[in-house]
Formats: C-alpha cells, structure tokens, sequence
C-alpha cells in the first residue's frame, strides 16, 4: 500500500521505509521557529532544565512579529529575553522589526523553509510552510524548548484528509475562497489531528503566495498540517532562495486516505466567513451590504505582494469611505520594499489607508487597529472568534483582499466588480 | 491523586484566544494569567474560581492560537484538570507538556455547571458526586503518562539529557507539593 506525502515526509525523518497513520515516531526536526511570544517561555523553560546549547543554532530561528515595533514596555522586555538569547546564542536567522515580519511568510521568503522538511513552530499558523510541500506544525512553547535541546520532537503520524479542486477559479476568486469554502464544509474541528492535502488543477495553477495561504488556514479546521506537493511552481520559487537542499515527495496513486472531496472551484466563488467562526462561511451575495467600521488587509494569511497587488489595483484612484478606516500591513519588511517600489504604497496612502511595517498587530487584537465593542471590521485574517481583535463584542468578518479592497471603498461589504467594473479581474 | 473540584462549563470550541485574550500575552507568569483567564467568556470565572475547580468543555476544547498562555493561565487560576469531549490537538499536547491532566470523554455533557467531582488522572475515572454518577474518559498513551509523571516535557527531556536535576519544580516554575 502506498504513503501519502505526509507519511513520506514523516517516515524520512524518522529513518523509516515507512509509517501508517496512528503510529507514535520521534522525528529529526529541520528547522524550528519561536515569535516574541512563544520564545520566551522556551527560552525560560530551555534555562530551567541547565540546558546550555541549541542544538544547532541554524536550525533555531527567532522571529519578532507579533508585538513589534514594541507595543509597551512589558513586550518590549519580552523582545529583549528573545533578541539577548539569539545573541548569546549565536542564531544566524533571528529576524528583528525592520528586517524580518510574520514568519510565516518571512521564513518562505527567506528560503528557510524548503521542500521536504519537517518544520515545527511556536505558532499556530506554522502550518503555512506546507505550501512549499513540505510537514509544518504549530506546537506550544515548551514543545519548542524540548526541541531546542534535542533537535528532534514525537509525533502521531496523522491520517490525510485530500482536498481536489477541479475547473476554474471564478474572476477575483483566490486560495482564500477556496480554504473558508473548505473549512465551512468540514467544520473548525473537521481535520482534528489530521494532515490536510491540496490537489488539483487549481491548486497546480496557484502561484506559491496563494499555495501558503491555502496551507495557512489549516489549523482553523483543526488541521495538524496543510501541503501542497512540490512541482515546477514550486521549485521556481525556491531555486534562487533555498538556504538549504530540498527533497521532493509526492503521494503515491494508492495511498490511504481518511477522506477525500473534490470541489469543482468554479462554483465556489467569493467567500465570507461571518462572526464568531472561522466555519460560519457563506457566499459574498448572502453578506454582501453589511456595514464596516475597520478594513484590515495584513496578517500571515493574506499580506503577500499578490495580495497587496489586488488590493492597490482596486483601490487604485479610489478614497476608503466616510467614517471607515483601512489599515494595511505587508506582511515582511520585503514585502513592504517591493510594494513601495511597484508604487503600491502610494496607492493606499492616496486612498486614505493607514500603512504601517510589517507585524501581526491587529489579527490578535494586539495593537494597531485593535477594535472596540459593537465595531464590524472586515479582515483578510484567519481568525473572528469573540475577541479575538479586540472587544468580544466586535464582530469580525474574514475574506480575501480583493473583497476587503472593495469593502474599504464602499463601507459596506462588497464584490470587488462593484468598485473595479466587470472587466478588471 | 484524586483531584477533587467544582464544574465550570462551556460550550463547543472554546478557543484560547478566550481562554486568555491575547492583551495580556506581555506576561508568561502563571498567577497574572490567571487573573484574567477566560476573562471574555466568563467574567466571574476568575474572581470565584476554587483551586481544585474543573473545567468542563465540549467539542474542540483549546482551538485556534498555540499560546501556551492558555494551559497556565488555568493552571494559575487553581484548576486542577480539564475534561471535554475532544480538545484541539496543540492544546491538548500543551496540556501534557506542561503537567495538566485533561480527560477526554463523550460523557463531558453530561456535567453541568456547580457539579461537584473527583478525578482520578491515572485512570480516567471521573466521578460526579452531584449527579452519583461516574464516567470513564480515554486513557492517555503510555508516552503521555510517562511525560506527566515526569512533571511535564521539560523534566522528561531534562533527564533523558542528563542535563541538571530537576526534582522540585513542575514546567513553569510550579513547586511541587508534598503528596
């Protein structure tokens, strides 16, 4: 019987010939990752335990995201713990504000991640990295420091789950569509402890930014991991970056899975996941007109140079509307440069937007665009549970850039047609 | 060890960002955390709160963030386990990590809120002294029990290193106490 991708990765790692869904296995970690966050909990737990050495420190990499540029003092102790120990340690990846971003998509960027690896991150959405074809998951801070030490972790080799998408994608229809399409069929906890697999010509014809946002919202079906299997989209985005040697896996055309749909993207269209659920998905038409006080275009989901393209290209000439703000972040300090360079910051700046560096900021209701009770806010994010930016009262709708764009034009939730014409997708 | 509480329950999918808001994600102290835990949801979880107190939840117990905030801000708070039907996969091996007993069971429905109970974290068994009834959750893998019995990951991990001796302390700086 064959393996899925995931049991080809994990199987390597665990210097197997093969492993089956259910089994416990310890396996050699490529590459680590903790935020300002989830770091200084590892780090204290690393010092506790008298552990003195990383294992590699290549293969730690520490990245400020969340609460930075600082929002306060006590965050901007916690940096400190976190940049003090990448000194002392000599991390040669620790990405500080003003050089790195959100990880999840600095680390791609980066070439830190490649295909192949089995990555584990101190973060949810550390399941993004699939997108490059490789096994990437989010752990809590003392998995982290347990690795930090050992360089390897255990694992339930999870059962697959394959996700096929068929036909075309619908005009101004995105990767983002198809995973609240996904995960409002199957549910917040529909791939509980399982790996989810994207296949099919839509998915072959995603470029990579679009494949790490599919990945991205895997966790928001309670998903271990998201992958995409490496091809030639793949290999061009990692050739001139890779920090390291890749290794490309493919499922075998008999491996086992746990379940298997297949999607014809054509019908699925534009989607909105409504309060409080990433789940609560309905289609654009049956929300559209609903009233926003806040657009945020940001987060590790959807704040790559493709999404901020289809954003500039809507708001391009337009003004964010009366008593509505739109806060746009790029997701890395590279991502920020390129868009200055293409122009696309002028465009928001012209339209009334607030820009800012990159960072996580309001996706957690951290700060720089943190709601307050009552307010609607539509967000290109991950998550709308109650409170989760800001006053568990707010209400946070989730979609792609190109709605948020138009949204930000109009106030109200909007097809992106209706403020760009017909002819624009 | 019997662990002996009063029930607090909840509903489905009962995420961390409630468990613990992520402004208050400046501190990794246990005691602050648990202050404002399930601040949102609950506001009087955290004033009225007994130590040895149970939290009870249903489908997908912990999803969303990996903050690991959340396992200690319900350790800080006093609670003494967490039992629901499923929990979130990295709440749940937070959870182990970190020394707190989680019981899985169908059975958690059936606990209603002030229900007083027993648990016996080595075999599962949960009795509901309100109700005279008991229930029997999934026993944890060998692994897990192993892991717990150390006093969390990092202990676990210590001595298999043979890195500094760690007796005394649980994850996150808890004493332990004599029992």
């Amino acid at each position: 019987m064959g393996m899925t991708i995931t049991e080809k990765i994990l199987a390597a790692h665990a210097g197997r010939a093969e492993v089956r869904p259910g089994e416990l296995i310890t396996c050699r970690l490529d590459l680590l990752m903790g935020n300002d966050i989830t770091a200084p909990i590892a780090i204290r737990e690393f010092e506790r335990v008298g552990a003195t050495r990383v294992f590699d420190p290549d293969r730690l990499t520490i990245v400020l995201s969340h609460f930075v540029p600082a929002k306060d003092i006590r965050s901007a102790d916690q940096c400190r713990i976190a940049r003090e120990f990448a000194k002392r340690h000599r991390l040669r990846y620790f990405y500080d504000e003003g050089r790195g971003g959100i990880e999840h998509i600095l680390l791609p960027q980066e070439g830190l991640v490649v295909p192949g690896d089995v990555v584990l991150g101190a973060d949810s959405h550390s399941c993004t990295y699939g997108g490059l074809g490789c096994f990437a998951t989010g752990v809590g801070s003392t998995d982290l420091a347990a690795a930090m030490i050992t360089g390897e972790t255990w694992f339930k080799v999870p059962e697959s789950m394959r996700f096929h998408f068929y036909g075309r994608l619908q005009p101004w229809s995105s990767a983002k569509d198809l995973i609240l399409y996904t995960i409002g069929q199957i549910g917040v906890d529909g791939a509980s402890y399982r790996a989810m697999e994207f296949t099919g010509e839509v998915v072959q014809r995603l470029p990579v930014d679009q494949r790490l946002t599919l990945c991205n919202m895997a966790i928001e079906a309670g998903g271990k991991s998201g992958i995409v299997a490496p091809d030639e989209v793949t290999l061009e985005y990692v050739r001139p970056r890779a920090k390291r040697p890749w290794t490309l896996y493919q499922s075998d055309p008999d491996a086992r899975y746990h379940s298997v749909f297949e999607w014809d993207a054509g019908t699925i269209g534009l989607q909105v996941a409504c309060p409080y659920s990433p789940d609560n998905v309905r289609p654009l038409p049956e929300v559209a007109g609903v009233e926003v006080d806040q657009v945020f275009i940001g987060s590790c989901t959807n704040a790559r140079m493709e999404d901020l393209r289809i954003a500039a290209r809507i708001m391009r000439g337009k003004k964010v509307a009366p008593y509505v703000r739109c806060i746009v972040i790029p997701a890395t300090h590279q991502v920020f440069q390129e868009a200055l360079r293409e122009g696309l910051i002028e465009v928001f700046a012209e339209a009334g937007c607030a820009v800012s560096e990159a960072t996580c900021g309001p996706c957690l209701g951290g700060y720089n665009g943190v709601l307050g009770a009552e307010e609607v806010c539509l967000s290109t994010s991950n998550r709308n549970f109650p409170g989760r930016m800001g006053h568990p009262k707010a209400k946070v709708y989730l979609a792609s850039p190109a709605v948020a764009a138009a949204t930000a034009v109009t106030g109200r939730i909007s097809h992106p047609e209706e403020v760009a014409g017909p002819e624009a997708a | 060890m019997t662990l002996r509480g009063k029930a607090w329950t909840y509903g489905d999918n009962l995420d961390t960002d409630q468990i613990i808001p992520a402004r208050y994600l400046v501190t990794a102290d246990p005691k602050e955390l648990g202050q404002h835990c399930l601040e949102d949801a609950s506001p009087e979880f955290a004033k009225q709160v007994r130590p040895g107190d149970v939290i009870v939840g249903l489908r997908n117990f912990g999803c969303g963030s990996s903050r690991e905030h959340a396992p200690l801000a319900i350790k800080g708070a006093g609670v003494s386990a967490v039992i629901a039907k499923s929990f979130a996969r990295i709440f749940y091996r937070n959870c182990i990590n970190l020394g707190l007993p989680i019981f899985e069971t169908e059975a958690a429905e059936r606990i209603a809120a002030d229900d007083e109970l027993e648990l016996e974290p080595e075999t599962g068994e949960i009795r509901n002294l309100t109700r005279g009834e008991s229930y029997r959750a999934q026993p944890l893998p060998d692994f897990a029990r192993e892991i717990m019995a150390a006093g969390g990951l990092m202990n676990y991990v210590a001595r298999k290193a043979g890195l500094a001796n760690t007796a005394g302390v649980t994850p996150s700086g808890y004493e332990t106490k004599a029992d």
